[in-house]
């Protein structure tokens, strides 16, 4: 910890505010206690399962189900034909077989025309059991024609590729956003091309440029998506216990796509296994429990298995990007140039704010200070399951991390500089902040410099390069990478901000009960963040009152305010910063009843942490305990003030806040077997305050555990046919203990100037900062060989590869 | 067909088929939550529970094959109200975010520490590499562990 003046401790040795402390959460789960979705079990509850197509993009000729209806145990099988019959009085359309997705398209809740991608959708059965369930899927006989698959996202627009969106009339692979652009840009095209056009024609300057993909890769928390619902007919209520990191989101779709009265739904997201943003859409799985409750009149629980959470939910990246960068000779970045072309999948699922169709992909002008930037990116469909942004991805902002921190390497090499002297030449200075970027984006705050510094003296980085040329010296290959990211999180400002036309700005409602006890209900859900703990240490260090005696209640839609949820890194930012203004409000109602028990006027009073007291007489005051009781006594207030200390907050962000980091890597490679080994790991963070440390680096933990998965081995790549090669986790490998290192962890702590308590959000840093190290790394130890780039994943038959001078294509299957 | 399986020293009898997997005898008929399932493959090892003392992945063994045996699960691992060390080390160390895993990283962990009561990080490292944790980046889950080994017999409550 640093820089945090002194803590008092509670009575229970908590702070009473920032600081480490145990989680409250745990006490449930260290006893398996947690109530997860699959641990929901109600009265006379029904099982179901998805039948999904085989192939990747077919016609649908006919679909027998009456060998599996006749099966025992089998209540109702449900194909898109039905749905298509059933009635919907929405505003989205008349039937209930399509449903919209979070960016204005549409997706296919069962198929009913064709199957788009392989694992879609095809029908469903609801059984006694989930094996019956199972067993009848087997027994439904589809007849599908096949049709050529595009799987290739460069030969997507091609004159002649196969038709996917038929379904809309379209007569391309293109995909079109809300406003009707096909391809969204960002920063300034003329003067970025005639910035790099100018450095080509200079002897004195160097254009690097370079294809860089981030493939495909899945978020594939621990617990697999599901939902349990149940429609009260009398009632008409519906509650569906689901996994969402976003419950009030969903409630409201749900409205939507059922046409339901949005008073009568409750969405109730219990303990999460884990989300990474692979818990953000709607699925179709979901729906079709909501179908299933409708049709069945009983409660429905649907629970998917991994494999179809690696083919269907939401995937992430997918992004093929070729980067320009244009330099001096002595290393000061001029330009930067980068066009992508984005495979979205077969339905346009990604879940980002509506104006940004690229998500906050355009942040990729990085750390550094130069004027000329610019991106183009083309959206395909192309048959693979839809998605995009997830995976702790912060909206897209881990691809834009790592094609500038990949690039700012292949200039290095070019221009035979050290990797860590090119960064530091062209870091942004403190004086420059707020730093308007090159593409729009207002940088809060930063010590950019000050990071990189304690970074390299933790990683010991002269030493390490010493050690390097020696190792060199000796034919073994070792190497070091350098990271250094900046995110934009906390989406967002309401003014240009929405998801489905919904703003992102956060509800939040604090109630403190007579005897100084409080509740504080939030519209984020914890999928592992720890917020109940989090969130009272937040009204704890406003009202000093013990972090124990605040209770966090959060994920059930009928108990808590609105709000758009957990992901892209924004509880803290906006969540957090609610909780704080939620809590000053009853600080101030609190001054006006102190006010009134001890007759003076509220402007008397002054605060120390859980108590006002009258100015120059420490001993006449009273504490948060005792207002509250006051507060709902006979006690007379002035004219116009509410007794009570409850109140509420909605929290609308005036900017993103900027956390950012360096990261250092350093890998060992067996260069006869390719095999990379990941010796250390060093991460300095800057989140701006701390709120719990410990929590912090866990979260830091996670997330270069998952960099160091993405660059060495995670990867849903497919073959020609159109089939998925990482449906399972034989394939689809994560990192285990053995492969990640023992993490080490620095910290600077500069605050964000318009955040209230100056946080700024860590839960994607890492994920977003650390898998440029890991390649930026291994391409170090590979450079004598000339290898310049190669794509993750950095497996051994890749990384062999490329010191044969031969780096492979990773999405697509060598035929 | 009929099993008794003795889950946390209780008998268990139930009327099962015999295609039922242990993980969902343990989870339905013994109605104990806390042993999760997340993969169809037998990679991720959140289903880990003990099975006559040792680790195994109850969802690769079916609920036939233990009938007559003793199973121990992380409901198990409390004893007379106070916490076992190895659930103390993971709420002091933050061995846990989601807790998915973790009741299965306990079960692997506390196997390790009655086998090798003060292993190195390499060796739990190795134990605990056919589980798989989202969240922690596994480093605080080794010093969770760790915490357990240095703290054979703790009865301080905290949680
Ligand atoms: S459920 Fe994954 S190993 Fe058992
Ligand atoms: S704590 Fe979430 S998977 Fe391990």
């Amino acid at each position: 910890m640093t820089a945090v003046e002194e803590v008092p401790l509670s009575a229970a040795g908590n702070p009473i505010g920032f600081g480490s402390m145990r989680r409250v959460e745990d006490a449930r789960f260290v006893r398996g206690q947690g109530n997860y979705v699959d641990d929901v079990n109600l009265p006379g509850m029904l099982h179901s399962a998805i039948l999904r197509s085989p192939h990747a993009h077919a016609r649908i000729v006919s679909i027998d189900a009456a060998a599996a209806e006749a099966l025992p145990g089998v209540v109702a099988v449900i194909t898109g034909k039905i749905l298509e019959g059933i009635p919907r009085p929405s505003l989205l359309g008349d039937n209930f077989a399509w449903m919209p997705t979070l960016s204005y398209d549409t997706q296919a809740v069962l198929a009913t025309d064709k199957v788009r991608f392989q694992g879609q959708e095809v029908a469903y059965v609801i059984a006694e059991s989930r094996y019956i369930a199972k067993d009848a899927l087997e027994l439904i006989d589809v007849e599908y024609e096949i049709l050529e698959p595009v799987m290739d996202a460069k030969r997507a627009l091609d004159a002649g590729a196969p038709i996917i969106r038929d379904d809309k009339g379209q007569t391309d692979n293109s995909i079109t956003d809300v406003h009707g652009n096909k391809t969204w840009e960002s920063g300034n095209a003329e003067s970025t091309a005639a910035a790099i056009a100018a450095a080509k024609a200079d002897p004195n300057c160097v254009v690097v440029t370079q294809e860089i993909m981030y493939p495909r890769v899945h978020p594939a928390p621990m617990e697999t998506c599901g939902s349990v619902s149940y429609l009260d007919k009398v009632t008409g209520q519906l509650t569906m216990y689901t996994t969402t990191q976003a419950p009030h989101a969903h409630r409201t779709v749900y409205a939507m796509v059922a046409g339901l009265p949005e008073q009568k739904i409750r969405i109730i997201s219990p303990d999460i296994g884990g989300g990474f943003g692979n818990k953000v859409p709607v699925y179709p799985g979901y729906v079709l429990s909501v179908i299933g409750t409708i049709v069945t009149g009983k409660p429905v629980k649907w629970i998917e298995d991994r494999g179809e959470n690696l083919v269907s939910t939401g995937f992430a990246r997918d992004y093929h990007m070729t980067a320009s960068i244009a330099a001096t000779k002595e290393g000061k970045i001029l330009a930067v140039d980068v066009d992508v072309l984005a495979d979205h999948g077969a339905f346009n699922g990604v879940a980002q704010p509506t104006n940004y169709p690229a998500g906050f992909f355009n942040i990729f002008s990085g750390s550094y200070d130069y004027a000329d930037a610019h991106c183009k990116v083309t959206p395909v469909y192309t048959n693979k399951a839809p998605g995009g942004v997830a995976y702790a991805c912060s909206f897209r902002i881990t691809e834009a991390a790592y094609v500038i921190e990949r690039v700012v390497d292949c200039l290095a090499q070019e221009l035979q500089m050290d990797p860590a002297e090119l960064r530091l030449k062209n870091l942004l200075r403190p004086e420059q902040f707020p730093y308007l970027s090159p593409t729009g984006w207002e940088y809060d705050s930063g010590e950019y410099e000050k990071t990189m510094r304690v970074a390299m003296e933790m990683a010991g980085y002269d030493e390490l390069r010493r050690e390097q040329a020696e190792k060199r010296a000796k034919g073994e290959y070792m190497g070091i990478g350098i990271s250094f990211f900046t995110e934009g999180v906390g989406a967002g400002p309401r003014r240009d901000m929405d998801i489905l036309g919904l703003g992102m700005a956060d509800g939040i409602e604090l109630r403190v009960h007579p005897t100084g006890k409080a509740q504080l209900r939030l519209s984020v859900q914890s999928q592992g963040q720890g917020h109940e703990t989090t969130f009272a240490q937040i009204v704890a260090h406003e009202l000093g009152i013990p972090p124990e005696d605040i209770e966090v209640l959060h994920g059930d839609t009928d108990n808590t305010p609105f709000g758009l949820g957990t992901y892209g890194s924004r509880s803290t930012p906006v969540s957090g910063a609610a909780a704080s203004v939620v809590a000053r409000k009853v600080r101030d109602r609190a001054r006006i009843v102190a006010a009134a028990a001890l007759e003076c006027a509220p402007d008397d009073l002054d605060w120390e942490l859980g108590r006002w007291y009258v100015k120059g007489d420490r001993e006449r005051g009273k504490t948060i305990a005792e207002i509250a009781l006051l507060s709902h006594s006979s006690l007379e207030l002035p004219e116009g003030v509410e007794g009570h200390l409850d109140a509420t907050a909605v929290y609308n962000p005036p900017s993103l806040t900027y956390p950012y980091g360096c990261y250092i890597c350093v890998v060992d490679v067996d260069p006869g077997t390719g095999q990379v080994k990941v010796r250390r790991f060093i991460a300095v963070d800057d989140c701006g305050t701390r709120i719990n440390p410990m929590i912090v680096e866990g979260q830091v933990h996670g997330g270069l555990a998952d960099g160091v998965g993405m660059a060495l081995m995670e990867l849903i790549a497919f073959d020609s046919d159109g089939n998925n090669l990482g449906g399972s986790f034989m394939d689809y490998l994560l990192p285990t203990a053995v492969e990640c290192p023992d993490w080490e962890l620095g910290e600077t702590v500069t605050p964000s100037p318009h955040h209230p308590i100056g946080a700024k959000g860590v839960g994607e840093s890492a994920t977003v900062g650390s898998p440029a190290a890991v390649v930026n790394a291994v391409i170090d130890a590979l450079s004598p060989f000339g290898v310049r780039h190669a794509d993750m994943p950095l497996t051994p038959a890749n990384v062999w590869r490329a010191i044969q001078g031969n780096a492979m294509r990773v999405d697509m299957a060598i035929e | 067909m009929e099993v008794t399986i003795t889950v946390n020293g209780t008998p268990v009898t139930s009327e099962i088929e015999p295609r039922k997997l242990l993980v969902h005898f343990v989870r339905e008929d013994a109605g104990l939550r806390g042993t999760h399932w997340g993969c169809d493959t037998s990679n991720c090892g959140t289903c880990v529970l003990w099975v006559d003392g040792s680790p195994v992945k109850s969802c690769t063994m079916l609920a036939a094959q233990a009938d007559g045996h003793e199973v121990t699960t992380v409901e198990g691992l409390e004893q007379g109200g106070v916490l076992d060390p190895i659930q103390q080390g993971f709420i002091e160390c933050h061995g846990l975010q989601c807790g998915f895993c973790t009741p299965g990283m306990m079960m692997t962990g506390r196997w390790l520490l009655d086998n090798n009561p003060n292993p190195s990080e390499a060796e739990i490292r190795d134990c605990i590499s056919g589980q798989i944790c989202r969240c922690t980046g596994y480093k605080n889950i080794v010093a969770s562990i760790q915490w357990a080994a240095e703290h054979p017999a703790t009865s301080e409550v905290t949680a």
